[in-house]
């Protein structure tokens, strides 16, 4: 038998960070960074006698998770205690939920090859999340911070209905984008705020049951995820057609060898012994609640990719980039309120701010600068102030230090020289200077008037405009 | 039910309690009688009653997302065997 005789079969936990301001059972802040234990309070240090109680936008941002991906919400729930030792966890269990959580039976619709595909959700619930375990300097200790102890995370389990890395790969970049849009997390993957548990497991392609799985814990970047999944596909189906068979048991996936390697469980991990915390009371949903977030969910990407292309004109290609991300979207919807020139914001997104993105590994959330700082370098374009090798510039700093590009442009004597009587000084410069190619275009060579105008933007440092070049260098050499 | 020894052995393991061979007896007969307590209760005719979720029939309580620092961390540290650089200083975990 082949490869191709088998299936993979992949579901995930994706658990998000919430961007509430506090954390879930405690007043202290959730804010990414800060010296250790300076987020802390008695309460999620777990000191003996202190009490959680719950923050009410945990629970409102959870249903609203819920009601974006096609959830039931539930009318009553609870929380519960899910015991084991480790020191990032000091109470000895993690508050989550068990057998009632706040959402179940949703779906996400992905895109495979042009056809519409839906994945099951089984359930979204609130936890909370652990501290962080340093390492000493001289490797004699461990150093416990609980800055991240108590932040708040949902955790979406899907169905085990991805077949494939890149339907991973579409249904998380889905995922991300929704949490994005909602706004109930900053999906901030370099900060740990979005990560998943990938299980694994391969079967014949007609088989009914599934075959075991394994899983590979706290996964954080999705290139890794697609790496490890087709690394452990290829490793199963190797075992098995050697006649062995997969140990259900959990994997490390190691990113510099590329390989998954079997990490030392420990031993009755899966005994987590859930029972509800009698610290907290029921939570109630009632059908008003429930209505007025499903009133608050903003405008989705679907509807959003409709008007950009109905409204906007915009290609069916680049309505799908800039709903990609909520940040992408916001910006061009922003900038092109202010320029109305959507095609140029497009543009100027698809491929310069992109191309700055990647090179400086940032994702569309880092962008330093406004829409409206946008939406004005496109109106500088277009009223010819300055050229677009200009702007390029102007929007290199605005990268770099985010201002109006109008104050970058004068600061710099970036202004386009639109000046008919200067443009003519050049003009006639530049055709002094080159006489072999006066000689070519009236030879009949039209092409050397490309080269006098490149000439002329040479001289000019890119500031003379560069259609005003064209037309009088035609009209000079003509006479 | 019989609480096995097998049984004791595994909830000590969870409970990172280290038990002695010859305390298993006693552990077993402790935890045997509890189980027949909760079988009284699980007995109880309790049809018509309503179902709860803990002893508290309180819901949503709730508390607003504002901060409140709590700035001390001497103090929350003031208990622990050893620190370093305003961390908990414990042995070394892999
Ligand atoms: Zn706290």
């Amino acid at each position: 038998m082949s490869r191709e005789d088998y299936e993979i079969v992949i579901g995930l936990e994706v658990h998000s960070e919430l961007s509430t301001k506090t954390k879930i059972f405690c007043s202290c802040p959730t804010e990414f960074g800060g010296e250790p234990n300076t987020h802390c309070c008695p309460v999620c240090m777990a000191m003996p006698g202190t009490l959680p109680v719950l923050n009410e936008k945990v629970v409102e941002y959870a249903i609203k998770a819920g009601l974006a991906t096609n959830c039931e919400i539930a009318s009553i729930s609870k929380n519960d205690r899910k015991n084991y030792f480790y020191p990032d966890l000091p109470k000895a269990y993690q508050i989550s939920q068990y057998d009632m959580p706040l959402c179940e039976h949703g779906y996400i619709e992905i895109e495979v090859n042009g056809e519409k595909k839906k994945i099951g959700l089984t359930r979204i619930h609130i936890e909370e999340d652990a501290g962080k375990l340093n390492h000493d300097d001289y490797g004699r200790g461990s150093l416990v911070d609980l800055n991240r102890a108590g932040v708040p995370l949902i955790e979406i389990v899907s169905e085990p209905d991805l077949r494939s890395s890149e339907e991973v790969d579409l249904y998380l970049k889905k995922l991300k984008s929704i949490l994005e849009y909602i706004e109930v997390s900053d999906c901030k993957m370099q900060e740990g705020s979005l990560r998943a548990d990938v299980n694994v497991s391969v079967r014949k392609k007609g088989q009914k049951e599934f075959g075991t799985r394994t899983e590979m814990k706290n996964m954080n970047s999705f290139r890794s995820i697609v790496r490890a999944i087709d690394y452990e596909a290829e490793r199963q189906i190797e075992v098995l057609e050697d006649g062995g068979k997969i140990d259900q048991e959990t994997l490390r996936w190691d990113d510099v060898s590329g390989k998954t390697f079997p990490m030392r469980d420990k031993e009755d991990a899966q005994d987590y012994r859930y029972f509800p915390d009698p610290d907290l009371v029921a939570i109630k949903i009632s059908e008003e609640m429930k209505e007025n977030i499903r009133k608050s969910l903003p405008e989705m990407p679907e509807s959003r990719k409709e008007r950009y292309i109905n409204e906007y004109k915009l290609p069916e290609y680049d309505s799908n980039i800039l709903i990609s991300s909520k940040y992408f979207s916001d910006l061009f919807e922003g900038a092109t309120k202010i320029c109305n020139n959507p095609k140029s914001v497009s543009n100027w997104i698809m491929t310069d701010i992109t191309k700055e993105l990647n090179e400086k590994e940032l994702e569309p959330s880092d962008i330093p600068f406004t829409a409206e700082e946008l939406g004005k370098l496109v109106v500088l374009i277009d009223k010819g102030t300055i050229s677009s090798s200009i702007a390029k510039k102007v929007l290199d700093e605005m990268f770099k230090e985010p201002r109006d590009p109008q104050k970058i442009i004068e600061e710099k004597g970036w202004v386009q020289i639109s000046d008919e009587g200067a443009i003519k000084e050049i003009v006639l410069k530049i055709i002094e200077a080159n006489p072999q190619s006066v000689a070519d275009f009236k030879a009949g060579k039209d092409k050397a008037v490309g080269f006098l105008v490149g000439q002329a933007m040479k001289e000019t440092k890119g500031k003379a405009n560069p259609q005003m070049l064209n037309k009088m260098f035609i009209e000079e050499l003509k006479k | 039910m019989v609480v096995s020894k097998e049984e004791i052995m595994h909830i000590a393991k969870l409970a990172d309690l280290n038990i002695q061979e010859n305390e298993i007896d006693e552990y077993a007969k402790n935890l045997q009688d509890i189980l027949n307590f909760v079988d009284v209760l699980n007995n109880v005719n309790t049809d018509g009653v309503e179902e709860t979720m803990g002893v508290i029939s309180n819901s949503n309580v709730f508390r607003k997302d504002e901060i409140k620092e709590f700035a001390n961390r001497d103090v929350l540290l003031a208990n622990a065997p050893e620190q370093e650089d305003g961390m908990f200083k414990i042995p070394k975990v892999i």
